[in-house]
């Protein structure tokens, strides 16, 4: 009994001692950002695009001379999509000291973290740290729990559907809107109708469904209802299989509809809609390969070309050299890069971005406001997405400025 | 009226691929008493070694190519894996189908990438065969169809005319009678397995383009198999075979009935608020459990009746 | 027994120093990563043995006991955030016994519906429990907060020692302390008659009934109090989250469970303990080093079923006879011999699959393919053959070592049961 808590002990300590060796190695001043996702099971390919890019974007920035002349680093950490991994994920970040989490998917670990690190920040005041998130765009997160210590450099569902309503054609009268059954459908489903009401009255919305999450493999029972009520679009924010298939069985059952998304432009997206797509599929994104050269912007365009001729998938979050640049902004204005300082650094930070567009990180709710593209998945595009031939088309911009929702957000701030 | 004829064929569309997956696992699960937790990861395999082999060689040569690979890697895990396995009882060789899950989604992973690969319809099927009431019945669905009740018609003559096929349905019910009377158990496992493995991967051939082929896709159809293999009963093709098409039909037409209990309850008299206790429970409309549905009814029936629906004995 | 005590106290000992071995003079505080790491252990120690006591005592196989333990989470977010709301004086050693109770009520609704069948079925119907329970995590938002879950704050600065929660070493302390008394609770149960006669159902079905006990009554008690005490690690498990999401019910909790105790042995009581630290670190440990951790888990299950059924302490307990004659020094050496051969196999199938996975996953990441420090070029032909040589020879020269050991142990314990004898 003793050798086996002898040997669990040692195993233990033999495990960490490798992991802090492993940690200390880097005891350079670097910049650090540990960025948590899932890197395994079945969602990895969300974190592993998410990662390429990210490590693209670092070097590039590192290449410019990082900030306060030190280098930025990332150092990844598989959350396998629970929150509890995430949250080892931040302990591992305070005990290294570094100023930055970083995180870019679910709006369930979202939640967690802005609560563990507001939790963290209050208790431990010398060892702070910022939630940056890239991706986790339920509303409340700067609204009800808006926090002074989270960051949201992506736009949040209202704003994303606000878009989507914007660029919708004025020839569009009937639609049918569809959803997953959780926070974040339930959220798109609200704001949808909040926004077609506000900005689109003439639209009639013929149908209103929600699908339980990643558990239907047959969407033509859908696609039956959907024809049956007239509706010429759909809008659904689904993700993953829920609108592969559903796309799938769209094109199948020959329905003439035009498909508004949120997250086809993802990795495994174009090649799940393919050739019967074209013209039919769009999605709002903050960026598409094709913008640059629409723009005449040469700059840009190498910059996403390097990226694209080592990697099978479009470059759909450059915006992380946005983010990367705000971060740098914010610690040469603070001049050190403790936490709280940043924080007070970054907050009303306005700049243009790579392509030259007006964007600002809102000081009231620490939500990052850019422009948005509504891309239609079509041929003859310069930059084709997964080899499929078909590209994004950036069909319409909404500007920043159109973007400014308000928001019920309280910020507490900490004594400077 | 044309609604119940759409969904009706799409739940019948359904309702076959589930059994052209589940009739493996139900030889299996009946002969040899294994869950067999590497059944939809053969189904995954099916699709992928179809993917791969359809680059170089065309769509109807993988499909008679990639289930028979299916049916040797189940061969091999059967001879391998689950013989030395099977003196330690159950519980060990579901561990070990579990364990092998694991490795086949992380090969797979490395082999092909995290990303859906883009295995399509092939262009000869490409085409919409006929029109039911204002929507496209697709021709690939027509094959599917087709497929489902070929491989069915072949296990039902396989069973009852062959001489192997008697000595399988015997060992479904009295495995071990079987062996007494002296026929060569263990490598009628191997053949049972393996064909079970390879049904998968037929069904993943199949099914794989119809869907998308991406690692997730065991871990996605997993659970529904078993549900339909444990409702239709241990011991029976015939129950497999009317659970699978019921649970199509049922997540099927769950999806096109709008009500939900607050509306038989106002039927009664009886108003539903957003104060009444459960309120949240008793406004779910039916479409939004839809999928839930075959789980309700795998704990009901196994409650009320372990059997399954028509199985010849107790699970 | 005085020996059996002293077991105890040793291990309490260890569980107590274990944090410091993690100290950081430099900052003058504990590794946040080791300490939270450390309580993961301890819940999956708790969560394990409760799931051993359906699994290894009583036969019952569940697919869907990270509901009870999810369950018991959810009710003590809800009772602390009631308490802090209502402002009552609950000391927070108490708040456990909220996850306790919610585990045990629900696992009185679950556990009617499902011990009224045994074995096959029994595990089915777990199954769909499990995924309806996940399914209605997400959908509902009153009781499970939707997909965000419930969160919680546990300073609620009520505690009967003075402390304030605060800090993750004091809550690591209260799971130590917790996890003390679920462990010797659950081991005097196993000596009641419920315990006894759960064995014996498993063991032979008819024969219980014979002798008079309604083996489903037995199965419902073991069933409801195993979730008494999943409920209690749920409990825990809030307390040191402060939040509880719905992959706490979800099937991989429950699946995890089911591979502490079959690794760490089902067949004894303190099996789960091991296999629970080895799943944990597993999990959070070699998850760090490799992406494709998930291989090395399911390669390590396969040949814990292949060749040691009996979970690590069944491995262990071989050796009693020979420990018995006091001849296990006989096995050091056969041991190292076995043991080098193996780890070469192991370098070498470590190599290849990491050398896979970079090529496909990890190679755009811009890092080079590091080996215990040695960079290597993982596209030269020459890795490729050094991980598959590595792993052949190794793998020939451990199956030639094996049987030399094969022959020394059985040789040893056929010495033990002559010279032995009677014990």
């Amino acid at each position: 009994m003793r050798k086996i808590f002898r040997a669990a002990a040692a195993a233990v300590a033999v495990g960490t001692a490798l992991f802090s060796m492993q940690a200390s190695a880097q005891s350079q001043p670097t910049i650090k950002l540990v960025y948590t996702d899932p890197l395994s099971g079945p969602f990895a390919q969300v974190g592993d695009a998410n990662l390429k890019q990210w490590q693209y974007v670092i070097s590039y920035i590192n290449a410019t001379g990082g900030a306060l002349g030190r280098k930025f680093e990332l150092i990844p950490f598989d959350s396998k999509t629970q929150p509890a991994e995430a949250l080892l994920a931040l302990k591992a970040a305070t005990d290294m000291n570094a100023p930055f989490l970083v995180h870019c998917s679910g709006s369930n670990i979202a939640a967690a973290l802005i609560e563990a690190v507001n939790k963290h920040n209050a208790r431990n005041p010398d060892n702070r740290i910022l939630y940056i998130n890239c991706g986790a765009v339920a509303n409340e997160l700067t609204n009800e729990q808006c926090s002074f210590w989270h960051f949201r450099f992506d736009l949040n569902v209202g704003q994303k559907i606000e878009t989507m309503v914007r660029a919708l054609p004025k020839d569009i009268k009937k639609v049918y809107v569809l959803n997953q059954d959780y926070l974040f459908g339930q959220s798109v489903q609200r704001d949808v109708k909040t926004y077609l009401t506000k900005l689109r009255p003439d639209v009639q919305i013929v149908g209103d469904e929600l699908i339980p999450l990643g558990k239907i493999k047959d969407f033509s029972p859908y696609i039956t209802k959907i024809k049956a009520s007239g509706a010429q679009a759909l809008i659904s924010g689904n993700w993953g299989p829920d609108i592969n298939l559903l796309l799938k069985a769209g094109f199948e059952a020959g329905a003439d509809l035009r498909y508004y998304t949120l997250y086809t432009h993802l990795a495994g997206g174009p090649t799940a809609i393919g050739p019967a797509g074209d013209g039919k599929v769009l999605s709002v994104m903050p960026f598409t390969e094709n913008l640059a050269p629409q723009l005449k912007n040469e700059q840009a365009e190498r910059f996403t070309k390097t990226f694209r001729d080592a990697n099978k998938f479009e470059f759909t979050s450059a915006t992380f050299r946005t983010i990367l640049e705000y971060l740098q902004a914010a610690i040469v204005k603070a001049g050190s890069t403790d936490a709280t300082k940043i924080a007070f650094a970054l907050e009303g930070l306005a700049q243009k971005d790579f392509l030259g567009y007006d964007t600002v990180m809102r000081k009231d709710d620490h939500q990052f406001i850019s422009q948005y593209i509504v891309g239609t998945f079509a041929k003859g595009v310069k930059y084709d997405a997964e080899g499929t031939g078909l590209g994004w088309r950036p069909d319409s911009v909404v500007l920043a400025k159109e973007l400014m929702q308000p928001t019920s957000c309280k910020m507490k701030r900490p004594a400077k | 009226m044309e609604v119940f004829f759409v969904s009706l064929l799409n739940g019948l569309v359904y309702g076959m691929l589930l059994f052209m997956l589940a009739s493996g696992l139900t030889l299996i699960f009946s002969m040899m008493g294994v869950l067999n937790f590497a059944h939809a990861s053969a189904y995954m395999l099916g699709a992928y070694f179809a993917y791969t082999l359809s680059l170089y060689i065309g769509f109807w040569w993988a499909l008679l190519l990639a289930p028979i690979l299916c049916g040797l890697v189940g061969a091999a895990i059967e001879m391998y894996g689950l013989r030395q396995v099977h003196r330690h009882g159950h519980v060990a060789e579901l561990l070990l189908t579990f364990g092998l899950a694991l490795i086949i989604e992380k090969c797979v992973q490395m082999i092909w990438g995290l990303l859906p690969v883009p295995y399509r319809i092939p262009a000869e099927l490409d085409f919409a065969l006929f029109d039911v009431f204002g929507t496209q019945f697709h021709a690939y669905r027509a094959f599917m169809l087709a497929i489902s009740a070929a491989m069915f018609g072949m296990i039902w003559l396989a069973l009852t005319r062959t001489r192997v096929g008697l000595i399988i349905q015997a060992s479904l019910t009295h495995p071990e009678m079987v062996r007494a009377l002296g026929h060569d158990v263990p490598k009628v496992f191997t053949l049972v397995f393996a064909s079970g493995t390879a049904l998968a991967g037929l069904a993943g051939v199949i099914g794989g383009n119809y869907h998308t082929t991406d690692p997730a896709m065991a871990f996605s159809m997993g659970p529904i198999v078993f549900v339909v293999v444990v409702f239709g009963g241990l011991g029976s093709l015939a129950g497999c075979f009317i659970a699978s098409i019921l649970m199509g039909l049922l997540q099927t037409f769950a999806v096109v009935l709008d009500y939900s209990a607050a509306d038989l309850l106002a039927k009664f008299g009886v108003t539903v608020s957003s104060s009444t206790p459960f309120a949240e429970l008793l406004t779910i409309p039916i479409p939004r459990i839809g999928a839930l549905l075959p789980y309700i009814l795998l704990v009901l029936i196994l409650f009320f009746r372990p059997r399954g629906l028509m199985g010849t004995r107790d699970t | 027994m005085k020996a059996n005590r002293w077991y105890w106290a040793v291990a309490l000992a260890i569980a107590i120093a274990l944090p410091w071995l993690f100290y950081n003079w430099s900052t003058g505080r504990q590794s946040g990563f080791a300490v939270t790491l450390l309580s993961e252990v301890g819940l999956m120690i708790m969560f394990a043995l409760s799931y051993n006591m359906q699994f290894g005592h009583a036969g019952l196989l569940s697919f869907g006991h990270a509901v009870l333990f999810g369950l018991g989470g959810y009710t003590t977010a809800h009772a602390l955030n009631g308490i802090r709301g209502a402002e009552l004086w609950i000391p927070m050693e108490l708040v456990p016994l909220a996850g306790g109770l919610g585990g045990l009520v629900f696992g009185v609704v679950f556990g009617y519906l499902a011990t009224k069948q045994r074995a096959t079925a029994f595990a089915m119907i777990t199954m769909g429990l499990g995924e309806l329970v996940t399914a209605a995590a997400l959908m509902f938002i009153t009781f499970f907060g939707g997909e965000g879950g419930v969160s919680t704050d546990r300073v609620i600065e009520a505690s009967l020692v003075g402390a304030s929660y605060a800090s993750p070493i004091q809550v690591y302390y209260l799971i130590v302390g917790w996890g003390f008394v679920s462990i010797l609770l659950m081991k005097l149960q196993t000596q009641t008659p419920l315990g006894r006669m759960a064995n014996a159902q498993r063991d032979n079905f008819e024969r219980t009934q014979f002798v008079g006990y309604d083996p489903r009554l037995i199965r419902f008690y073991q069933f409801v109090l195993s979730g008494f005490f999943a409920g209690i690690a749920g409990g825990l498990f809030v307390i040191l989250h402060e939040i509880v999401t719905f992959d706490a019910v979800a099937a991989s909790k429950s699946a995890s469970a089911l591979l502490a105790s079959y690794i760490g042995g089902a067949g004894g009581f303190f099996g789960p303990i091991v296999g629970a630290i080895v799943v944990v670190l597993m999990q959070s440990g070699v998850s760090l080093l490799s992406s494709a951790w998930l291989l090395y888990l399911g390669t390590l299950f396969i040949l814990m079923v292949m060749y040691a059924p009996g979970g690590i302490t069944g491995l262990l307990a071989l050796h009693a006879p020979i420990v018995r004659i006091g001849r296990l020094g006989e096995l050091i050496v056969p041991y190292a011999r076995a043991l080098l051969p193996a780890a070469v196999c192991l370098a070498g199938f470590v190599m290849l699959v990491e050398l896979a996975s970079f090529n496909t996953i990890g190679a755009s990441q811009g890092k080079e393919f590091s080996f215990f420090g040695q960079a290597l070029d993982a596209r030269s032909v020459t890795t490729w053959l050094g991980g598959f040589a590595l792993l052949i020879v190794g793998g020939l020269w451990l199956r030639a070592e094996s049987r030399t050991f094969a022959r020394t142990f059985n040789a040893l314990l056929e010495a033990a049961k002559t010279e032995g004898g009677a014990r």
